[in-house]
């Protein structure tokens, strides 16, 4: 029995720093969600102006038509896949990974018909273990990632579209619902959904050099930074994900250390217990 | 004198908000100037400093591409990264300009690649000139 009480308060001291560290993380998380957050509300002015003008041009003005804007025979598709850098972050990756992995097995018999552009160490490392198309990642981003850490990822994707390399291009990605609740997306960035017509447009709006130049340059540049939300919506969700990870690791080993701490102090009360037997005994058979 | 509302907004947040007498940045049919009760408008612009005027002082502003849009009282620039004066690193960019001359200068390259240098060197060149003529 001696020798399991000392097994007993070792492993105590064990969960006791497992514990102290899923603690720090959590709250480490918990204020870069904050910043991360933030940061995700800061993008949004430059999204909804740029969406605002497309919408503008493509509706105000008739006759307007773009690549961006049309669908077309779909042959390749290509699919945009943000996940994180490291692990500890629960099914955060697991869950969007196997979306994808679904979504892709439904669509596609082979791997010709499709290219993967990946963020994130783990989801790269997922797709080359099965020896899927990878055809650009970034990984290393920060916690608050630049558009610039981004920018030639997006362009390849916008452009491989451009050129008809790809008739589709998906946004998979976690969607920040809460702190505690991210749901894995695969939405259709490019070709855009046709915007709804509106008719009531306020003032003649004037393009330089024409309605049809402006949207060239602002089309590619709305898919970028659709791009670029998204991923910030990723972090959040990925920070809330760790959040919730380690919050639940921290309870779980708080748990076992109240397990642990009973069964220490049943073995020592036995110990004691016997150790008395054993003299009471001695006791007797010596008087 | 009248004014009107100049906003610079990047998909990192926003640069620039403050009421301004003038405006001039050069889009992609080329310099233009804009007043308080312009039409509404939309151009692209190049990589190039816009200039604004507010309270007889004129200030410069290193803007990347993205483009102007003005409505009633209010202009928008977007772009994908603008930088004030004080932002800028003045050495970060001469070396920046070194390096996209030295790529422009190399023999064989292809298209891309051309395009990205040259890019770099307008960007570098803006940074210079916003920062160099700020300390006039």
């Amino acid at each position: 029995m001696a020798k399991g009480i000392r097994e007993i308060k070792r492993q105590i001291k064990s969960i006791q720093n497992t514990r102290q560290i899923t603690k720090a993380m959590e709250m480490v998380a918990s204020a870069k969600l904050r910043k991360a957050q933030e940061k995700a509300q800061a993008s949004r002015p430059y999204v909804e102006k740029l969406k605002e003008v497309v919408t503008s041009i493509a509706s105000g003005s008739d006759g307007v038509s773009h690549p961006m804007l049309v669908s077309r025979e779909i042959k390749r598709t290509a699919y945009i896949v943000i996940t994180s850098d490291g692990g500890l972050v629960g099914g955060y990756n697991a869950n969007l990974l196997r979306m994808v992995m679904d979504e892709i097995k439904r669509k596609h018999a082979s791997t010709e018909e499709y290219g993967l552009f990946v963020m994130g160490r783990k989801g790269r490392d997922y797709f080359i273990r099965r020896g899927l198309p990878v055809v650009e990642s970034v990984t290393d981003l920060s916690d608050t990632p630049k558009f610039a850490d981004i920018k030639s990822l997006a362009f390849a994707a916008v452009q491989g579209f451009e050129l008809e390399q790809y008739d589709e291009v998906y946004l998979c990605y976690s969607r920040f619902i809460n702190a505690i609740t991210q749901r894995p997306t695969v939405d259709r960035l490019l070709p855009f959904d046709k915007v709804e017509q509106n008719h009531d447009v306020k003032a003649e709006v004037e393009y330089e050099p024409s309605p049809e130049a402006v949207l060239e340059v602002l089309l590619p540049k709305y898919a970028e930074t659709l791009i670029f939300s998204a991923l910030l919506e990723g972090k959040a969700s990925e920070l809330g994900a760790k959040m919730t990870a380690m919050g639940s690791a921290t309870k779980n080993a708080t748990k076992m250390i109240n397990e642990l701490t009973l069964t220490y102090n049943r073995a020592r009360q036995a110990a004691i217990t016997q150790e008395i037997t054993e003299i009471v005994a001695g006791a007797n058979a010596q008087g | 004198m009248s004014t009107f509302l100049l906003e610079i907004v990047t998909p990192e947040h926003v640069v620039f908000s403050e009421q301004v007498e003038s405006l001039t940045v050069r889009g992609l049919e080329g310099e233009l100037g804009i007043l308080p009760g312009h039409i509404p408008f939309v151009t692209p612009l190049q990589v190039a400093p816009i200039v604004v005027k507010a309270g007889g002082k004129t200030k410069n502003i290193a803007v990347h591409g993205g483009f102007v849009e003005v409505q009633g009282d209010k202009a928008i620039v977007l772009a994908e990264s603008a930088e004030l004066p004080e932002e800028i690193d003045v050495e970060r960019a001469i070396a920046a300009r070194e390096r996209a001359e030295r790529r422009l200068s190399a023999t064989k390259q292809d298209v891309i690649d051309r395009r990205r240098a040259e890019l770099a060197l307008q960007r570098a060149t803006t940074r210079i000139n916003v920062s160099s003529r700020s300390k006039e």
